[in-house]
Protein backbone atom coordinates (compact mmCIF):
# COMPACT_ATOMS: atom_id res chain seq x y z
CA UNK A 1 0.00 0.00 0.00
CA UNK A 2 1.50 3.40 -0.62
CA UNK A 3 0.29 4.77 2.35
CA UNK A 4 1.20 9.03 2.64
CA UNK A 5 2.72 10.49 5.76
CA UNK A 6 0.73 13.03 5.84
CA UNK A 7 -2.65 11.11 4.93
CA UNK A 8 -4.42 9.32 7.51
CA UNK A 9 -6.88 6.43 6.96
CA UNK A 10 -10.37 6.63 5.98
CA UNK A 11 -12.65 5.93 8.48
CA UNK A 12 -16.04 5.72 6.85
CA UNK A 13 -17.27 3.96 3.63
CA UNK A 14 -20.76 5.44 2.09
CA UNK A 15 -21.76 2.52 -0.09
CA UNK A 16 -24.57 3.72 -2.16
CA UNK A 17 -25.26 0.52 -3.59
CA UNK A 18 -27.73 1.44 -6.61
CA UNK A 19 -29.64 4.85 -7.42
CA UNK A 20 -33.10 2.41 -7.82
CA UNK A 21 -35.34 4.32 -5.85
CA UNK A 22 -39.13 3.85 -5.48
CA UNK A 23 -39.29 7.56 -3.76
CA UNK A 24 -39.18 10.59 -5.87
CA UNK A 25 -38.22 13.24 -3.67
CA UNK A 26 -37.75 17.13 -4.47
CA UNK A 27 -34.71 17.19 -2.17
CA UNK A 28 -33.23 14.02 -3.61
CA UNK A 29 -28.86 13.75 -3.24
CA UNK A 30 -28.63 11.51 -6.33
CA UNK A 31 -26.92 13.29 -8.70
CA UNK A 32 -29.25 14.66 -11.48
CA UNK A 33 -28.29 12.98 -14.23
CA UNK A 34 -28.31 9.18 -12.17
CA UNK A 35 -30.24 7.86 -14.93
CA UNK A 36 -27.43 8.07 -17.04
CA UNK A 37 -24.79 5.93 -14.90
CA UNK A 38 -23.29 3.01 -16.14
CA UNK A 39 -24.61 -0.96 -14.78
CA UNK A 40 -24.26 -1.21 -10.88
CA UNK A 41 -21.63 -3.35 -9.20
CA UNK A 42 -21.80 -7.07 -8.44
CA UNK A 43 -22.02 -8.42 -5.57
CA UNK A 44 -18.91 -9.68 -5.56
CA UNK A 45 -17.21 -6.36 -6.68
CA UNK A 46 -18.84 -5.13 -3.54
CA UNK A 47 -17.29 -7.64 -1.70
CA UNK A 48 -13.90 -6.71 -2.79
CA UNK A 49 -14.44 -3.20 -1.79
CA UNK A 50 -15.44 -4.07 1.50
CA UNK A 51 -12.43 -6.14 2.02
CA UNK A 52 -9.90 -3.22 0.40
CA UNK A 53 -11.69 -0.85 2.60
CA UNK A 54 -11.35 -2.86 5.56
CA UNK A 55 -7.90 -3.31 4.79
CA UNK A 56 -7.70 0.74 4.76
CA UNK A 57 -8.90 0.84 7.79
CA UNK A 58 -12.65 1.85 7.56
CA UNK A 59 -15.01 0.95 10.24
CA UNK A 60 -17.93 2.48 9.74
CA UNK A 61 -19.80 1.24 6.91
CA UNK A 62 -23.09 3.35 5.78
CA UNK A 63 -25.38 1.18 2.70
CA UNK A 64 -27.82 3.76 1.10
CA UNK A 65 -28.86 4.19 -2.13
CA UNK A 66 -30.93 5.09 -4.35
CA UNK A 67 -33.16 2.44 -1.86
CA UNK A 68 -30.51 -0.28 -0.37
CA UNK A 69 -33.09 -2.66 -0.64
CA UNK A 70 -33.73 -2.78 -3.71
CA UNK A 71 -30.75 -4.67 -3.97
CA UNK A 72 -31.76 -8.49 -3.69
CA UNK A 73 -28.06 -9.30 -2.39
CA UNK A 74 -28.47 -6.46 0.37
CA UNK A 75 -28.04 -9.30 3.13
CA UNK A 76 -25.18 -11.08 1.36
CA UNK A 77 -23.22 -7.86 1.15
CA UNK A 78 -24.36 -6.98 5.12
CA UNK A 79 -22.67 -10.28 5.80
CA UNK A 80 -19.64 -10.11 4.82
CA UNK A 81 -19.65 -5.95 5.78
CA UNK A 82 -19.63 -7.84 9.39
CA UNK A 83 -17.03 -10.78 9.37
CA UNK A 84 -15.06 -8.01 8.13
CA UNK A 85 -15.89 -6.00 11.25
CA UNK A 86 -17.71 -3.13 9.93
CA UNK A 87 -20.37 -1.43 11.87
CA UNK A 88 -23.00 -1.47 9.93
CA UNK A 89 -25.58 1.60 9.20
CA UNK A 90 -28.66 0.75 6.67
CA UNK A 91 -30.13 3.94 5.31
CA UNK A 92 -33.41 3.21 4.17
CA UNK A 93 -36.78 4.28 3.19
CA UNK A 94 -38.23 1.50 4.66
CA UNK A 95 -40.34 0.78 1.23
CA UNK A 96 -39.39 -3.01 0.78
CA UNK A 97 -38.51 -3.65 4.60
CA UNK A 98 -40.97 -6.81 5.24
CA UNK A 99 -40.62 -9.22 8.14
CA UNK A 100 -38.53 -11.82 6.20
CA UNK A 101 -36.06 -9.30 5.14
CA UNK A 102 -35.46 -7.60 8.55
CA UNK A 103 -35.13 -10.92 10.17
CA UNK A 104 -32.34 -12.11 7.56
CA UNK A 105 -30.62 -8.64 7.88
CA UNK A 106 -30.66 -9.01 11.39
CA UNK A 107 -29.28 -12.42 11.22
CA UNK A 108 -26.45 -11.31 8.77
CA UNK A 109 -25.42 -8.64 11.38
CA UNK A 110 -26.81 -5.66 10.76
CA UNK A 111 -26.32 -3.28 13.20
CA UNK A 112 -28.58 -0.24 12.49
CA UNK A 113 -31.55 1.09 10.45
CA UNK A 114 -31.81 4.73 10.51
CA UNK A 115 -35.66 4.76 8.57
CA UNK A 116 -36.01 8.60 6.43
CA UNK A 117 -39.21 10.04 5.99
CA UNK A 118 -37.67 10.87 2.39
CA UNK A 119 -40.19 11.55 0.06
CA UNK A 120 -41.91 15.25 -0.98
CA UNK A 121 -44.73 16.61 0.58
CA UNK A 122 -46.86 14.70 -0.56
CA UNK A 123 -45.47 11.99 1.52
CA UNK A 124 -45.33 14.27 4.42
CA UNK A 125 -49.15 15.13 3.41
CA UNK A 126 -49.81 11.54 3.50
CA UNK A 127 -48.36 11.68 6.77
CA UNK A 128 -49.64 13.96 8.84
CA UNK A 129 -53.53 13.06 7.92
CA UNK A 130 -52.68 9.20 8.78
CA UNK A 131 -53.02 7.70 5.27
CA UNK A 132 -51.27 4.97 3.41
CA UNK A 133 -47.83 5.59 4.22
CA UNK A 134 -47.79 6.61 7.11
CA UNK A 135 -49.25 2.66 7.80
CA UNK A 136 -46.09 1.83 5.98
CA UNK A 137 -43.79 3.56 8.57
CA UNK A 138 -46.03 2.77 11.48
CA UNK A 139 -45.43 -0.92 9.96
CA UNK A 140 -42.16 -0.67 9.73
CA UNK A 141 -41.24 1.23 12.88
CA UNK A 142 -42.72 -1.63 14.61
CA UNK A 143 -40.63 -4.12 13.38
CA UNK A 144 -37.47 -2.25 13.96
CA UNK A 145 -38.42 -2.53 17.45
CA UNK A 146 -39.24 -6.06 17.44
CA UNK A 147 -36.11 -6.95 16.00
CA UNK A 148 -34.53 -5.29 18.73
CA UNK A 149 -33.17 -2.39 16.88
CA UNK A 150 -32.86 1.86 18.48
CA UNK A 151 -35.38 3.46 16.80
CA UNK A 152 -33.64 6.30 14.67
CA UNK A 153 -35.56 8.46 12.70
CA UNK A 154 -34.74 11.33 9.90
CA UNK A 155 -36.66 13.65 8.44
CA UNK A 156 -35.07 16.50 6.07
CA UNK A 157 -36.79 19.69 6.52
CA UNK A 158 -38.21 22.35 3.97
CA UNK A 159 -40.48 25.24 3.68
CA UNK A 160 -43.54 22.39 3.13
CA UNK A 161 -43.05 20.47 6.58
CA UNK A 162 -41.07 23.04 8.41
CA UNK A 163 -43.76 24.52 10.28
CA UNK A 164 -45.09 20.59 10.80
CA UNK A 165 -42.08 19.76 13.20
CA UNK A 166 -44.25 19.41 16.34
CA UNK A 167 -46.73 16.64 14.76
CA UNK A 168 -43.32 15.27 13.37
CA UNK A 169 -41.93 15.04 16.58
CA UNK A 170 -45.39 13.88 18.22
CA UNK A 171 -45.68 11.28 15.59
CA UNK A 172 -41.97 10.02 16.36
CA UNK A 173 -43.06 9.87 19.80
CA UNK A 174 -46.21 7.90 19.01
CA UNK A 175 -43.61 5.49 17.23
CA UNK A 176 -41.59 5.05 20.00
CA UNK A 177 -38.43 6.74 18.41
CA UNK A 178 -35.45 7.19 19.94
CA UNK A 179 -33.36 9.11 17.91
CA UNK A 180 -34.72 11.97 16.05
CA UNK A 181 -32.70 13.98 13.12
CA UNK A 182 -34.00 16.76 11.78
CA UNK A 183 -31.97 18.08 9.08
CA UNK A 184 -32.74 20.77 6.93
CA UNK A 185 -32.14 20.40 3.47
CA UNK A 186 -28.61 20.84 1.97
CA UNK A 187 -29.07 21.81 -1.46
CA UNK A 188 -27.34 20.23 -3.79
CA UNK A 189 -28.72 17.78 -6.61
CA UNK A 190 -32.11 18.05 -7.07
CA UNK A 191 -32.62 20.12 -3.95
CA UNK A 192 -30.28 22.21 -5.91
CA UNK A 193 -32.95 22.39 -8.85
CA UNK A 194 -35.70 23.38 -6.12
CA UNK A 195 -33.85 25.41 -3.52
CA UNK A 196 -36.32 28.74 -4.35
CA UNK A 197 -39.36 26.19 -3.78
CA UNK A 198 -37.98 24.65 -0.73
CA UNK A 199 -36.14 27.32 1.02
CA UNK A 200 -37.59 28.13 4.39
CA UNK A 201 -37.57 31.48 5.65
CA UNK A 202 -35.81 32.85 8.70
CA UNK A 203 -38.55 32.86 11.14
CA UNK A 204 -39.43 29.47 9.82
CA UNK A 205 -36.48 28.08 10.85
CA UNK A 206 -35.88 29.92 14.33
CA UNK A 207 -39.52 28.73 15.05
CA UNK A 208 -38.65 25.07 14.34
CA UNK A 209 -35.95 25.36 16.55
CA UNK A 210 -37.48 26.96 19.56
CA UNK A 211 -40.27 24.05 19.01
CA UNK A 212 -37.75 21.15 18.84
CA UNK A 213 -36.02 23.06 22.00
CA UNK A 214 -39.23 22.97 23.85
CA UNK A 215 -39.92 19.34 22.68
CA UNK A 216 -36.24 18.15 23.75
CA UNK A 217 -36.83 19.54 27.11
CA UNK A 218 -40.34 17.89 27.28
CA UNK A 219 -38.24 14.35 26.24
CA UNK A 220 -35.19 14.67 27.83
CA UNK A 221 -33.26 11.26 27.35
CA UNK A 222 -35.99 9.44 26.15
CA UNK A 223 -36.16 10.52 22.67
CA UNK A 224 -32.82 12.41 21.39
CA UNK A 225 -33.46 15.01 18.87
CA UNK A 226 -30.95 16.87 16.72
CA UNK A 227 -31.62 19.80 14.90
CA UNK A 228 -29.48 20.44 11.65
CA UNK A 229 -29.73 23.97 10.87
CA UNK A 230 -29.66 25.01 7.09
CA UNK A 231 -26.95 25.83 5.73
CA UNK A 232 -28.21 29.35 3.72
CA UNK A 233 -29.33 30.85 7.14
CA UNK A 234 -25.65 30.97 8.66
CA UNK A 235 -22.67 33.00 7.94
CA UNK A 236 -20.03 30.05 8.45
CA UNK A 237 -20.13 27.45 6.15
CA UNK A 238 -19.92 23.64 7.03
CA UNK A 239 -16.23 21.70 7.00
CA UNK A 240 -17.66 19.34 4.13
CA UNK A 241 -17.08 16.09 5.05
CA UNK A 242 -15.22 16.70 7.77
CA UNK A 243 -12.05 17.80 5.11
CA UNK A 244 -11.79 16.99 1.76
CA UNK A 245 -10.43 13.22 1.78
CA UNK A 246 -10.13 12.91 5.77
CA UNK A 247 -12.34 10.78 6.80
CA UNK A 248 -15.21 9.81 4.36
CA UNK A 249 -15.15 7.36 1.05
CA UNK A 250 -17.98 6.99 -1.14
CA UNK A 251 -18.03 4.38 -3.27
CA UNK A 252 -21.08 4.92 -5.90
CA UNK A 253 -23.47 2.50 -7.44
CA UNK A 254 -21.49 2.03 -10.66
CA UNK A 255 -17.92 1.97 -8.54
CA UNK A 256 -16.59 5.44 -9.06
CA UNK A 257 -14.89 6.43 -5.96
CA UNK A 258 -15.68 9.80 -4.05
CA UNK A 259 -14.70 11.81 -0.95
CA UNK A 260 -17.96 12.75 -1.07
CA UNK A 261 -21.46 11.60 -2.88
CA UNK A 262 -22.43 14.71 -4.95
CA UNK A 263 -18.49 15.31 -5.52
CA UNK A 264 -18.92 13.97 -9.27
CA UNK A 265 -19.96 17.63 -10.35
CA UNK A 266 -17.21 19.10 -9.86
CA UNK A 267 -15.01 20.06 -13.19
CA UNK A 268 -11.89 18.81 -14.68
CA UNK A 269 -11.91 15.83 -11.85
CA UNK A 270 -11.48 12.11 -12.86
CA UNK A 271 -12.67 10.43 -10.13
CA UNK A 272 -11.02 6.33 -9.86
CA UNK A 273 -13.67 3.63 -10.25
CA UNK A 274 -13.29 0.47 -8.28
CA UNK A 275 -13.20 -1.67 -11.58
CA UNK A 276 -10.18 -0.44 -12.67
CA UNK A 277 -8.45 0.33 -9.19
CA UNK A 278 -7.46 -0.47 -5.70
CA UNK A 279 -8.97 1.46 -2.70
CA UNK A 280 -6.20 2.33 -1.35
CA UNK A 281 -5.20 3.96 -4.70
CA UNK A 282 -7.76 5.99 -4.71
CA UNK A 283 -7.06 7.23 -0.85
CA UNK A 284 -4.07 7.44 -1.38
CA UNK A 285 -2.89 8.49 -4.85
CA UNK A 286 -5.50 9.16 -7.32
CA UNK A 287 -5.42 13.05 -8.56
CA UNK A 288 -9.38 13.29 -7.83
CA UNK A 289 -9.05 12.65 -3.57
CA UNK A 290 -5.71 14.70 -3.61
CA UNK A 291 -7.35 17.67 -5.48
CA UNK A 292 -8.96 20.12 -2.55
CA UNK A 293 -6.73 17.49 0.72
CA UNK A 294 -5.40 20.53 2.54
CA UNK A 295 -5.38 24.57 1.86
CA UNK A 296 -2.89 24.49 -0.83
CA UNK A 297 -5.28 24.70 -3.60
CA UNK A 298 -7.25 27.64 -1.74
CA UNK A 299 -7.73 31.32 -3.10
CA UNK A 300 -8.97 34.50 -1.81
CA UNK A 301 -10.58 35.33 0.82
CA UNK A 302 -9.88 31.78 2.20
CA UNK A 303 -5.76 31.77 1.81
CA UNK A 304 -5.03 33.91 4.04
CA UNK A 305 -8.33 33.69 6.54
CA UNK A 306 -7.09 32.90 10.07
CA UNK A 307 -10.46 30.58 10.09
CA UNK A 308 -9.04 28.08 7.05
CA UNK A 309 -8.48 25.07 9.33
CA UNK A 310 -12.13 25.37 11.04
CA UNK A 311 -13.79 24.84 7.99
CA UNK A 312 -11.34 24.08 4.84
CA UNK A 313 -12.95 26.79 3.23
CA UNK A 314 -16.20 25.09 3.29
CA UNK A 315 -18.13 22.93 0.59
CA UNK A 316 -16.21 22.84 -3.22
CA UNK A 317 -19.38 21.50 -4.66
CA UNK A 318 -21.61 24.69 -3.19
CA UNK A 319 -18.89 26.87 -4.93
CA UNK A 320 -18.59 25.38 -7.65
CA UNK A 321 -22.61 25.52 -8.11
CA UNK A 322 -23.21 28.87 -6.89
CA UNK A 323 -20.07 30.45 -8.01
CA UNK A 324 -18.58 28.58 -11.40
CA UNK A 325 -15.25 28.31 -9.72
CA UNK A 326 -14.33 25.00 -7.32
CA UNK A 327 -11.59 26.71 -5.63
CA UNK A 328 -13.92 30.05 -4.92
CA UNK A 329 -14.79 30.47 -0.45
CA UNK A 330 -18.33 28.40 0.08
CA UNK A 331 -20.71 31.65 -0.55
CA UNK A 332 -22.53 30.53 2.43
CA UNK A 333 -19.55 32.20 4.44
CA UNK A 334 -20.50 35.60 4.57
CA UNK A 335 -16.64 36.43 3.60
CA UNK A 336 -16.86 35.50 0.17
CA UNK A 337 -17.59 37.74 -2.62
CA UNK A 338 -20.59 35.89 -3.81
CA UNK A 339 -22.75 36.20 -0.30
CA UNK A 340 -25.12 38.22 -1.26
CA UNK A 341 -26.62 35.11 -3.83
CA UNK A 342 -27.15 33.65 -0.41
CA UNK A 343 -28.60 36.14 1.45
CA UNK A 344 -31.35 36.98 -1.38
CA UNK A 345 -32.66 33.81 -1.53
CA UNK A 346 -33.03 33.47 2.12
CA UNK A 347 -34.49 36.88 1.84
CA UNK A 348 -36.75 36.23 -0.97
CA UNK A 349 -37.92 32.69 0.50
CA UNK A 350 -41.64 32.72 0.39
CA UNK A 351 -42.88 35.44 -2.01
CA UNK A 352 -45.30 34.54 -4.49
CA UNK A 353 -43.08 34.65 -7.47
CA UNK A 354 -41.02 31.97 -5.73
CA UNK A 355 -43.28 29.58 -4.89
CA UNK A 356 -45.39 29.99 -8.22
CA UNK A 357 -43.01 27.87 -10.15
CA UNK A 358 -43.59 23.95 -10.04
CA UNK A 359 -41.05 21.71 -8.13
CA UNK A 360 -39.33 19.29 -10.19
CA UNK A 361 -39.75 15.31 -8.54
CA UNK A 362 -36.93 12.87 -8.80
CA UNK A 363 -37.62 10.68 -11.55
CA UNK A 364 -36.17 8.79 -14.36
CA UNK A 365 -37.99 10.35 -16.73
CA UNK A 366 -37.25 13.91 -15.25
CA UNK A 367 -33.19 13.10 -15.47
CA UNK A 368 -33.27 11.45 -18.67
CA UNK A 369 -34.76 14.69 -19.89
CA UNK A 370 -32.76 17.08 -17.73
CA UNK A 371 -29.52 14.90 -19.75
CA UNK A 372 -31.07 15.76 -23.16
CA UNK A 373 -31.50 19.32 -21.85
CA UNK A 374 -27.86 19.35 -20.80
CA UNK A 375 -26.82 17.95 -24.31
CA UNK A 376 -28.41 19.86 -26.07
CA UNK A 377 -26.93 22.83 -24.30
CA UNK A 378 -30.30 24.66 -23.41
CA UNK A 379 -30.00 24.72 -19.69
CA UNK A 380 -28.76 27.74 -17.70
CA UNK A 381 -25.20 28.38 -16.88
CA UNK A 382 -26.29 27.40 -12.45
CA UNK A 383 -28.29 23.98 -13.69
CA UNK A 384 -25.51 22.95 -16.12
CA UNK A 385 -22.90 22.64 -13.24
CA UNK A 386 -25.28 19.90 -11.86
CA UNK A 387 -23.97 17.16 -14.51
CA UNK A 388 -20.86 15.18 -14.63
CA UNK A 389 -18.77 16.10 -17.24
CA UNK A 390 -17.64 12.51 -17.58
CA UNK A 391 -20.99 11.44 -18.49
CA UNK A 392 -21.91 14.43 -20.79
CA UNK A 393 -19.01 13.58 -23.05
CA UNK A 394 -20.50 9.83 -22.65
CA UNK A 395 -23.77 11.41 -24.12
CA UNK A 396 -21.77 13.17 -27.03
CA UNK A 397 -21.85 16.42 -25.26
CA UNK A 398 -19.29 18.58 -25.31
CA UNK A 399 -17.82 20.95 -22.22
CA UNK B 1 -26.35 6.05 40.82
CA UNK B 2 -23.26 5.49 42.06
CA UNK B 3 -20.68 3.22 40.97
CA UNK B 4 -19.00 0.27 43.10
CA UNK B 5 -16.95 -2.24 43.13
CA UNK B 6 -19.75 -5.06 43.46
CA UNK B 7 -21.24 -4.20 40.48
CA UNK B 8 -20.78 -5.59 37.04
CA UNK B 9 -21.54 -3.93 34.12
CA UNK B 10 -21.37 -4.76 29.79
CA UNK B 11 -21.23 -2.40 27.19
CA UNK B 12 -24.51 -0.89 25.60
CA UNK B 13 -27.34 -2.49 23.01
CA UNK B 14 -26.48 0.08 20.51
CA UNK B 15 -22.17 -0.10 21.10
CA UNK B 16 -19.77 -2.44 19.85
CA UNK B 17 -16.26 -2.63 21.26
CA UNK B 18 -13.45 -3.69 18.99
CA UNK B 19 -10.08 -3.62 18.39
CA UNK B 20 -9.07 -1.82 15.29
CA UNK B 21 -5.35 -2.32 13.80
CA UNK B 22 -5.11 0.53 11.92
CA UNK B 23 -6.02 2.71 14.71
CA UNK B 24 -3.86 0.44 17.09
CA UNK B 25 -6.69 1.10 19.80
CA UNK B 26 -9.98 -0.04 20.86
CA UNK B 27 -12.98 1.63 19.31
CA UNK B 28 -16.15 1.98 20.68
CA UNK B 29 -18.51 1.87 17.52
CA UNK B 30 -22.23 3.42 17.32
CA UNK B 31 -24.74 4.81 14.63
CA UNK B 32 -22.45 6.88 12.19
CA UNK B 33 -20.10 7.49 15.03
CA UNK B 34 -16.76 5.92 16.56
CA UNK B 35 -14.81 6.96 19.89
CA UNK B 36 -11.18 5.87 20.01
CA UNK B 37 -10.74 4.50 23.43
CA UNK B 38 -6.98 5.64 24.70
CA UNK B 39 -5.25 2.57 26.19
CA UNK B 40 -6.81 2.52 29.89
CA UNK B 41 -10.03 2.81 28.90
CA UNK B 42 -9.39 0.10 26.53
CA UNK B 43 -8.27 -1.90 29.39
CA UNK B 44 -10.79 -1.18 31.39
CA UNK B 45 -13.42 -1.39 28.89
CA UNK B 46 -12.52 -5.03 27.18
CA UNK B 47 -13.14 -6.52 30.83
CA UNK B 48 -17.06 -5.08 30.98
CA UNK B 49 -18.37 -8.54 30.19
CA UNK B 50 -21.39 -8.78 31.89
CA UNK B 51 -19.89 -11.48 34.66
CA UNK B 52 -17.07 -9.73 36.07
CA UNK B 53 -17.83 -7.07 39.20
CA UNK B 54 -15.43 -4.39 38.68
CA UNK B 55 -12.92 -5.66 41.93
CA UNK B 56 -12.26 -8.60 39.69
CA UNK B 57 -11.66 -5.81 36.12
CA UNK B 58 -9.48 -3.66 38.48
CA UNK B 59 -7.82 -6.61 39.85
CA UNK B 60 -6.86 -7.93 36.35
CA UNK B 61 -5.75 -4.55 34.84
CA UNK B 62 -3.82 -4.33 38.05
CA UNK B 63 -2.13 -7.77 37.53
CA UNK B 64 -1.38 -6.95 33.45
CA UNK B 65 0.48 -3.91 34.33
CA UNK B 66 1.70 -4.99 37.84
CA UNK B 67 0.39 -2.26 39.76
CA UNK B 68 -2.05 -1.43 42.36
CA UNK B 69 -4.60 1.07 43.68
CA UNK B 70 -6.88 1.65 40.35
CA UNK B 71 -10.15 0.89 41.99
CA UNK B 72 -10.86 4.69 42.21
CA UNK B 73 -9.82 5.26 38.25
CA UNK B 74 -11.90 1.97 37.45
CA UNK B 75 -15.02 3.48 39.21
CA UNK B 76 -14.37 7.45 38.01
CA UNK B 77 -13.97 5.95 34.45
CA UNK B 78 -17.30 3.86 34.49
CA UNK B 79 -19.39 6.52 36.05
CA UNK B 80 -18.43 8.61 32.67
CA UNK B 81 -18.68 5.56 30.75
CA UNK B 82 -22.26 5.25 32.04
CA UNK B 83 -23.00 8.88 32.07
CA UNK B 84 -22.22 8.81 28.06
CA UNK B 85 -24.48 6.03 27.54
CA UNK B 86 -21.15 3.49 26.49
CA UNK B 87 -22.14 0.94 29.54
CA UNK B 88 -25.08 -0.61 31.31
CA UNK B 89 -25.47 -2.44 34.30
CA UNK B 90 -26.38 -5.81 34.65
S1 LIG C 1 -13.02 32.90 4.08
FE1 LIG C 1 -12.85 30.76 3.53
S2 LIG C 1 -11.63 29.82 5.14
FE2 LIG C 1 -12.34 31.81 5.90
S3 LIG C 1 -14.22 31.36 7.04
FE3 LIG C 1 -14.80 31.89 4.95
S4 LIG C 1 -14.88 29.94 3.85
FE4 LIG C 1 -13.76 29.60 5.75
S1 LIG D 1 -17.71 19.97 -1.15
FE1 LIG D 1 -18.69 18.54 -2.35
S2 LIG D 1 -17.64 16.79 -1.75
FE2 LIG D 1 -17.38 18.12 -0.16
S3 LIG D 1 -19.06 17.81 1.22
FE3 LIG D 1 -19.57 19.39 -0.13
S4 LIG D 1 -20.74 18.41 -1.61
FE4 LIG D 1 -19.53 16.95 -0.60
Amino acid sequence: MSERRDVGPPLWLLAELTYRCPLHCVFCYNPVDYAGQGAELSTDDWKRVLREGRALGAAQLGLSGGEPLLRDDLEAIVREARQLGYYINLLTSGVGLTETRIAALRDAGLDHIQLSFQDSTREMNDFLSSTRTFDLKNRVAQLIKQYDYPMVLNCVLHRYNIDHVQQILEMAEAMGAEYVELANTQYYSWAYLNREQLMPTREQVERAEAVTDAYREKVKARMRLFFVPPDYHGSRPKKCTNGWGQVFMTVRADGSVLPCHTAGMLPGLEFPNVREHSLAWAWYDSPGFNRFRGTAWMKEPCRSCPEQEKDLGGCRCQAWMMTGDAEAADPVCDRSPHHAQVTDMVAAAGTPAVIERPVVFRTDRTSRALIDERVAGTPTADRARLFEPALIADCGGER
Amino acid sequence: MSVAADQVYTVARLFRLQWEPAQNAWVLLYPEGMVQLNQSAGEIMKRLDGTRTLADVTAGCEADFATTGLLDDVLGFVAGAVEQGWVRRV
